[in-house]
């Protein structure tokens, strides 16, 4: 780590072409100053609200349906066929189409998330569903719980654990796609069109800064859930990335 | 070829019941979108009759003009930056998985470059590298070049000590023991992350061909947009779709056919 600092330091001694890379440490200040901005916390939020709102519902989507999907053997097949017809189209080809049906929005923004969210969501439900004690189901049938209640009690705690982990998944894709969306689209807030704002001004610092910042928040949010991971699904040890 | 023959029939019998189900769900898929979009009457989403025509007359039809002006500026882009990450990334990869030393430098800086999103890189590369084919390709690159590199690393860490014991007594030499012992026991890592990263390359290529480009298939896309003519929109979207299968599928026949010796 303090490695790391000195390759830094190396770039910045070096100054071969200051006209490509700033002094590691000026770009290093104008990250930090970029956090006492209040129009950098505006982009943030506004970046975030897209991410969050677009995740919960896809996670609300995708969750009952993985869930629908991973318990019926031939619903499983005919679905599966339609996702892979559905999902190699990239979701970002949706962007254009999108401006044109939701304009410029918030609106736009969730829209595509959704979309792109769903898939590791939903391949990890129906993955998590396939990986549930038969014993579990087998004792609710026992104990004569019903269909809903088994699947409520005993599926859906089962598969939680790969449920998250796809929804960790989904959050970063979610960030991909906002910013994006952002740079592509424009719009009023976010992160991708304040760093559209800092190339059109021709600001190499800024750029930089702006790059470095969207990788922290990128780098929060994957800390975030691995805690919340850690902490929530500590009793099992098979929630792994498929 | 006549037992080749009876083979596929009874594959086909024995798998009849998956097959009809998945043609099924095909048709289900496309009757709903027809009969979605033909109740809605609605000038964004047209009906699929009409998109799989736009596909056959722009683009199939005249695939000389298509393919010089979309597809090979798009697939020379994607193939380049693909290319040249996957050889870096394995080139790294294996001396970062063989030195802990040298991980142990490069490491946080990799992890670090892996959580900024891809596309983020958009602006400042157009700043240092232009508007070209260069900053695309160099996008394209720095996308796919994280996932590539951690399967690498993990492909040659886990290899098992004992091989390289066999190579030791062997005498067999530095060189040969890269390409010989190391590279096919991290190949199936390697592809692994070659599979992720196609997806990736993909959505890449079209995003920097949405911005500030002429030519590719993400141009085309979005040329169709501004110009308002939705069915050539969906067209597009549906060519995309396909060029992203086509892909994954060569990539997958090419781990079929490196792979082939591993029992599974």
């Amino acid at each position: 780590m303090v490695l790391f600092v000195a390759l830094e330091l190396l770039t910045r001694a070096e100054l071969v072409t200051p006209a490509y890379l700033p002094p590691a440490s000026e770009i290093l200040g104008e990250t930090v100053s970029l956090l006492g901005r209040s129009a950098f916390w505006t982009a943030f939020w506004a970046t975030m609200q897209a991410c969050f709102i677009g995740l919960g519902i896809a996670t609300l989507v995708a969750v009952p349906l993985g869930l629908a999907l991973g318990l019926s053997k031939w619903a499983h097949k005919a679905a599966i066929t339609i996702v892979e017809l559905l999902r190699p189209i990239p979701s970002v080809a949706l962007i254009p189409l999108a401006i044109l049906v939701w304009g410029r929005g918030t609106e736009m923004r969730v829209a595509l998330i959704v979309y792109a969210c769903l898939w590791p969501i939903l391949f990890n439900t129906i993955y998590g569903t396939h990986h549930v004690d038969t014993i579990g189901a087998d004792t609710a049938r026992v104990f004569g719980m019903g269909r809903t209640k088994t699947v409520l009690r005993v599926y859906l705690p089962a598969a939680s654990p790969f449920i998250f982990t796809g929804v960790r998944i989904a959050a970063s894709v979610a960030l991909i796609l906002a910013v994006s969306v952002e740079i592509v689209a424009g719009g009023a807030n976010g992160l991708g069109i304040e760093l559209q704002l800092a190339r059109e001004l021709g600001d190499l610092k800024l750029s930089y800064a702006f790059t470095i910042v969207t990788g922290l928040v990128g780098l929060a949010m994957h800390f975030v859930f691995e805690a919340i991971e850690r902490r929530r699904f500590a009793w099992t040890t098979q929630a792994q990335t498929p | 070829m006549d037992d080749a023959g009876a083979d596929a029939m009874t594959w086909i019998r024995a798998h009849l019941a998956d097959i009809l189900i998945r043609l099924a769900a095909v048709a289900a898929l496309v009757g709903f979108w027809w009969w979605a979009t033909a109740r809605a009457q609605s000038l964004f989403f047209p009906t699929p009759d009409t998109v799989f025509e736009a596909v056959w007359n722009d683009w199939l039809t005249n695939m000389g003009e298509s393919w010089r002006e979309n597809f090979w500026p798009s697939l020379k882009r994607l193939l380049l930056g693909f290319g040249l990450a996957a050889f870096l990334s394995v080139v790294i990869g294996v001396a970062i998985g063989r030195s802990r030393k040298f991980g142990d430098y490069v490491e946080p800086i990799i992890h670090f470059i892996r959580a900024i999103p891809p596309p983020a890189f958009l602006p400042l590369f157009i700043i240092l590298l232009g508007i070209g084919d260069l900053q695309k390709v160099v996008l394209i690159a720095i996308g796919v070049f994280p996932p590539i590199l951690l399967n690498t690393i993990d492909g040659v860490r886990s290899i098992d000590p004992q091989q390289f014991d066999t190579a030791e007594v062997f005498q067999i030499g530095k060189v040969r023991r890269v390409t010989h012992v190391i590279l096919p026991a991290a190949a199936p890592k390697i592809f692994a992350g070659l599979r992720i990263s196609m997806s990736i390359a993909v959505i890449l290529m079209v995003i920097s061909e949405l911005f500030a480009a002429t030519d590719g298939l993400g141009f085309r896309i979005l040329q169709s947009s501004r110009q308002f003519k939705y069915v050539e929109l969906w067209a597009g979207i549906v060519v995309l779709g396909v060029v992203g299968t086509v892909l994954n599928g060569l990539l997958l026949l090419v781990e079929r056919r490196v792979l082939r010796w591993r029992v599974n």
